[in-house]
């Protein structure tokens, strides 16, 4: 069987506004919870490494992601089903996240986030001994 | 009484925009848009193409050439987990994608050039020597 790629085209955000008027948009993000914490896979096509802010501050984690606009030289836009500007969003998360341990990369234009929890958080299995 | 397709009364040419809107393009379902979605960029002697296909590897994409129909298809492969994984958010799609682009000339194999940069796909066709506008010289009589 073969699935084919639904998509809802890119969603600009109503806040925050930038001061040069340009436009920020709120990324698709997967979120996905395992043993050791919650990842988040958040889509910021045109966004490389090292433009790629991540903070997690009383709770709310916030993303942003700058994308230099695609200027080509000698080519004007013809046809456009896209915009171009930068990536923000920011959740609120529960308490028991170790924001040292936060590891975030970028592939393909993809933002891996894996958020582990605090070893106190971790729920702990009680072995049950028959009497 | 409004009617439903003319409510921008400032504009008596909305509604004709909006049915114009309709038939232009091969968009079988309005609302719903293709992936990727592509911006087309027209140079002096040549045409670029850029896509948003983030999470997209680049042996999954496949590009090609027919005539003057530009292909780009491909498999955006669902996130590796582990099995005892649970979801709490899904926004991204998953599956194949197939997106075809009418260009106004033949296009050459040898002419197109394509890069993929993160998550980006940039591609560049150039015209075709027999498209390229000629000037014409013009005789004093």
């Amino acid at each position: 069987m073969s699935t084919e790629v639904t998509t809802t085209g890119k969603t600009p955000t109503s806040a925050p506004e930038t001061t040069r008027g340009a436009r920020v948009y709120r990324p698709f993000t997967d979120i996905v919870e395992t043993p050791e914490g919650v990842n988040l896979i958040v889509e910021m096509p045109g966004v490389s490494a090292e433009d790629v802010d991540v903070t997690l501050e009383n709770r709310v984690l916030t993303i942003r992601g700058t994308v230099k606009p695609t200027a080509l030289e000698n080519f004007e836009l013809a046809h456009s089903e896209y915009g171009e500007g930068d990536f923000e969003r920011a959740f609120t998360m529960s308490e028991d996240f170790d924001a040292g341990k936060i590891r975030a990369e970028v592939h393909n234009g993809v933002l891996n986030i894996a958020l582990p929890r605090a070893a106190a958080a971790k729920p702990r299995k009680i072995a049950v001994k028959a009497a | 009484m409004l009617h439903p397709f003319y409510t921008d009364r400032r504009d008596p040419f909305a509604l004709l925009h909006s049915m114009m809107r309709d038939f232009d393009g091969p968009r079988m379902a309005p609302g719903q848009p293709s992936f990727p979605a592509v911006n087309v960029w027209q140079g002096d002697d040549a045409v670029a193409i850029t896509a948003e296909i983030p999470g997209v590897e680049l042996s999954e994409i496949d590009i090609s050439a027919k005539d003057n129909v530009l292909t780009i298809s491909g498999e955006r492969k669902e996130p590796q987990l582990p099995d005892t994984a649970t979801w709490h958010r899904r926004e991204r799609g998953a599956g194949r994608f197939s997106r075809a682009i009418r260009l106004p000339f033949k296009i050459d194999d040898s002419k197109v050039e394509a890069r993929l940069a993160n998550g980006v796909l940039r591609i560049a066709v150039g015209r075709p020597e027999a498209d390229l506008p000629r000037k014409i010289e013009i005789k004093a009589a």
